[in-house]
């Protein structure tokens, strides 16, 4: 909780910082809030606290997400320093972000319909505009547009499904709707259902699960490239949260509704996903299908009823998080000016510089699933979970796709090791061969010794 | 010790990545070295019987019930001292190439070792898949930054295909490990029970399950198609390490991974899988008859060879499994040695076609006559080591059923065909324009040859000691086995 009030106080004193015109020391104030915020999460860590009248709920779920969350706020923050320091407004993107974290924050933490509004709304909002940011660009006012119309098709369709839930069980608060459902297990009416399945549709929407992605790969394109990689970790992170406490823990006990079209969901954004990844050009679009797709592989995990699977889910967001904060900062250290990043870009990239080429070939081992990378065990938790429950077929499906995901990672690689580079050396800051070198250590850490994330929400 | 022998090379090798010292090859073949003579303690040690010793078993990952166990009987110690004894030899080999970033290179390779030994001593079933797959990941880097032209696309395709068929074999282990009672595990004594403990036909599905990952990476017929080129396009210590270490890999798991805990699947698919290996190896022979490039006609070779062992294995007769166990011994020593007179002869000539070749008997008499025995191993001759397993082999193939046996006898036959028209196109014959000048061995390739020619005479004339080393583990293996059948009938 004191991590939401940190995070929301940050984002005011960057918009005073506009008005104030104290520019100077904010990305070091925000990086120390930042890391403080981490210190409180981990301090209320073991604890259950409700707060706002029941809205908002810190158990050792949302803690873990919130702390996931922020760590990787401040990596992205890490990655987009410079980002910040060629534009002529830092001050109002560094707010508009803050808010963003903040309305992440709420959508891993409420316990309450009207909370999950509006924490997607907190977040969605500032995104809309960060999306269209570099306001030169036609694409990049392409992507915002394209966005704000998408995104609010989806929040009209979640609000659509809380409207029905609530006509049905009479509550907003999720721990009573549970309540609710189970206790009156045959008796809902059916526009109860439709609700369910509204909401369904809605949250596929924000976590871009196919068919409701359309959005997903040009509004990725078009952004700047460190909002595309603050929208496929942050933002992705808090989506699948929310979906997590909506469908994992308030309608468990109905799954039998939503399990058959989940199932739909994951079998189209897998196949379509992967295979549509393989057909890019354009890097950024390619990542932009491929984090598609590991939304696939983590909604596998919702088809089990079982306590572990939070666990998993977790891990494996931040398994995913690490590998493509890294990714992006490789892109976003290649693309300089240019903003469409083709494969060409890499070629020979060990040459011009053997840092980076580390580090992306780490990230993409790991986004591929190759042990003993976080991706791995990420993916095995996943795939075994599926097993358990007597999913093998589309474990089997999954397994295919993983290795079309090999392909078109591999290319990257093949171009990084295999072609002579174009262009001169990179140089690039200390800060950023800091920042790879830590992200490297990260993933070799949490693949070789995975146990305390998988086992942290217990 | 079994922990020594698995984490050396993996320190050494991170040693190199951080230090790249300057004379990088004497560094990483003193690493080598040592764990060469770590290797010989252990057998010194080893005490001969069916027990797996030199345990270790630590908790790693509770949460996915992944056990660090290791630990070495007679099956696993010839595969460790195949894997112990060669990676020496091939860094031994490559001193006369300079390649780029040699730390790296060699860093890799020390990398695969770590893998390739962890591979043969697992005894937890998640990290036998852990070590498969690392494994991989070197081997893939060796091929694609030091490899010939095309590499990227060979590279890839021999990527994507091995993990697929590991994927396969995931899914059988897991499906295996939920099988097993309590909270589950890995250990492999409680997957062995799990899995006997399936129906047939479930039995049958898991054995396809896991039969593929070893059938791709041995390889057998029909999932050879990535072997030819792979071999052809890597650098030449790459090649050594698939043919002569990783293709071993797929017969271990066979033997360890497959046999003893499908046995009912292996009833009834046994038959199959040894009429396709055959079918292999004929076919693998005939291809090699007509191929024109030196490297390829021995990868193709390769894949014969390694299809009679896997036939030889899947009979279940002792006899059959010891043969697979010596040949494994001797067809990685023979095929490292093949590929460095190819390689040899490469450096020299430029070229690898057999066509432009000949005459190189008369200007570089001891290249040509290592080059003899080398290739009489190849085609099993009595008294060089590829006669004492391919006998055993074909043995148990006769025993199983004569037509079978017959069938993979003319392996024997066609191998003869292959390897003598190889040598009569680039040894004998006329002096041309392509071989004036040839030169004879130089001391260092002496070093690595010599040593190799001693050993294929020593184990053909002498093999016992190796046979007994694997006897009671293979007996004990298959009395298990046996046993079970038997109680189901």
């Amino acid at each position: 909780m004191n991590a939401l009030l940190v995070i929301c106080g940050l984002g005011v004193f960057s918009l005073i910082a506009e008005i104030a015109n104290f520019k100077k020391w904010l990305m070091a104030i925000v990086m120390a809030g930042l890391a403080g915020a981490v210190v409180l999460v981990v301090l209320d860590f073991g604890t259950s606290t409700l707060h706002f009248s029941d809205m908002l709920l810190f158990n050792n779920f949302s803690l873990a997400f919130t702390g996931l969350i922020i760590i990787t706020t401040i990596f992205w923050f890490w990655m987009a320093n410079d980002y910040f320091k060629l534009q002529p407004h830092k001050t109002d993107r560094s707010a508009l972000v803050l808010f963003t974290v903040a309305g992440a924050v709420i959508m891993a933490s409420f316990n309450n319909m009207a909370m999950l509004f509006l924490g997607i709304e907190i977040l969605s909002i500032s995104l809309y505009v960060l999306a269209g940011s570099r306001k030169e660009s036609l694409f990049s006012t392409e992507a915002a547009f394209k966005y704000f119309l998408m995104g609010s098709f989806a929040t009209g369709f979640l609000l659509m499904g809380m409207t029905l839930t609530y006509g049905a069980t009479g509550s907003f608060h999720i721990t009573k709707i549970a309540e609710y459902v189970s206790a009156h297990g045959g008796e809902l009416p059916g526009f109860f259902y439709a609700g369910v399945l509204l909401m369904l549709a809605g949250l596929a929407f924000k976590i871009s699960a196919v068919p409701f992605h359309f959005w997903a790969p040009d509004v990725y394109e078009g952004s700047p490239t460190v909002i595309t990689a603050f929208m496929s970790t942050v933002v992705k992170i808090a989506a699948i949260a929310a979906f997590y406490r909506i469908f994992s823990f308030c309608f468990s006990s109905v799954h039998t509704t939503w399990i058959t079209p989940l199932q739909i969901i994951i079998v189209l954004t897998l196949v379509v996903a992967n295979i549509t990844a393989v057909y890019q050009n354009s890097v950024k679009r390619m990542l932009a299908y491929s984090s598609i797709g590991h939304v696939g592989y983590i909604l596998l995990a919702f088809m089990s009823n079982d306590s572990g699977s939070a666990g998993t889910i977790f891990y494996y967001l931040s398994a995913y998080s690490v590998a493509s904060i890294t990714a992006f900062t490789a892109l976003h250290v290649l693309e300089s000016n240019n903003q469409n990043i083709t494969i060409e870009y890499f070629n020979g990239l060990l040459k011009k510089n053997p840092l980076l080429a580390v580090g992306m070939t780490i990230a993409l081992l790991s986004l591929a699933g190759i042990p003993p990378l976080p991706g791995f065990f990420g993916k095995y938790m996943v795939f075994a979970l599926a097993i358990e429950n007597g999913y093998t077929g589309l474990v089997i499906l999954a397994i295919f796709t993983s290795l079309i995901g090999v392909y078109y990672y591999f290319r990257i690689l093949i171009a990084i090791y295999f072609k002579e580079p174009l262009g001169e050396e990179l140089a690039i800051s200390t800060s950023l061969k800091l920042l790879i070198f830590l992200l490297i250590i990260f993933s070799i850490v949490i693949g070789i010794f995975p146990d305390s994330l998988i086992n942290i929400i217990r | 010790m079994t922990v020594f022998l698995i984490l050396f090379p993996l320190l050494a090798s991170l040693v190199l990545f951080a230090f790249k010292p300057a004379n990088v090859k004497v560094w990483a073949f003193a690493a080598s070295l040592i764990e060469l003579v770590a290797s010989i303690v252990v057998v010194v040690l080893f005490t001969k019987s069916e027990e797996v010793q030199f345990v270790v078993d630590v908790p790693w990952i509770t949460a996915l019930g992944l056990h660090f166990a290791v630990g070495i009987d007679g099956i696993s110690l010839l595969l460790v001292i195949l894997t112990t004894l060669l990676v020496p030899l091939i860094i031994l080999s490559s001193f006369k190439n300079e390649y780029n970033k040699p730390s790296t290179f060699y860093g890799l390779i020390l990398m695969m070792q770590m893998a390739l030994v962890g591979v043969f001593t697992a005894l937890d079933g998640l990290l036998f898949y852990l070590f498969w797959e690392v494994a991989l990941i070197p081997i893939y880097f060796i091929c694609l930054i030091w490899g010939g032209e095309d590499r990227g696309r060979i590279t890839l395709k021999f990527f994507i295909y091995t993990l697929a068929g590991s994927l396969f074999m995931l899914i059988g282990l897991v499906y295996l490990y939920y099988q097993t009672p309590g909270t589950h595990s890995f250990d492999i004594q409680a997957l062995y029970e799990a899995g006997r403990a399936l129906s047939a036909p479930k039995q049958s599905l898991i054995f396809w399950a896991i039969f593929v990952a070893f059938a791709i990476k041995m390889p057998v017929f029909p999932f050879h198609t990535w072997q030819p080129d792979t071999y052809t396009v890597a650098p030449v210590q790459g090649t050594m390490l698939l043919s002569g270490i990783m293709l071993k890999m797929g017969i271990y798991g066979v033997i360890r991974w497959l046999i003893p805990v499908v046995p009912l699947g292996v009833q009834e698919w046994g038959l199959t899988a040894v009429v396709i290996s055959i079918i292999g190896i004929v076919y693998a022979s005939c291809i090699a008859i007509v191929q024109r490039d030196f490297k390829r006609l021995i990868a193709y070779s390769s894949i014969a060879h390694v299809g009679l062992i896997s036939a030889g294995a899947l009979t279940l007769k002792p006899l059959g499994v010891q043969g697979a166990m010596i040949q494994m011994l001797s067809h990685g020593i023979i095929v490292f040695a093949l590929f460095y007179i190819i390689e040899i002869v490469f450096e020299r000539t430029k070229t690898r076609r057999l066509s432009n070749l000949g005459g190189i008997r008369n200007v570089a008499p001891l290249l040509a006559t290592v080059f003899v025995i080398v290739m009489l191993g190849n085609v099993a001759l009595p008294l060089t080591s590829g006669f004492v397993g391919e006998f055993l082999l074909i043995n148990s193939l006769f025993q199983y059923q004569a037509l079978l046996g017959s069938v993979a006898g003319l392996t024997i036959i066609l191998g003869a065909v292959y390897m003598l028209k190889t040598f009569q196109k680039s040894m004998s014959g006329e002096v041309n324009s392509t071989t004036m000048g040839f030169e004879d061995l130089s001391d260092h390739e002496k070093l690595v040859l010599y040593p190799v020619v001693i050993l294929i005479i020593l184990i053909g004339v002498y093999p016992a000691p190796l046979l007994e080393i694997s006897e009671p583990a293979v007996a004990n293996l298959l009395e298990i086995y046996s046993k079970f059948s038997a109680s189901v009938k």
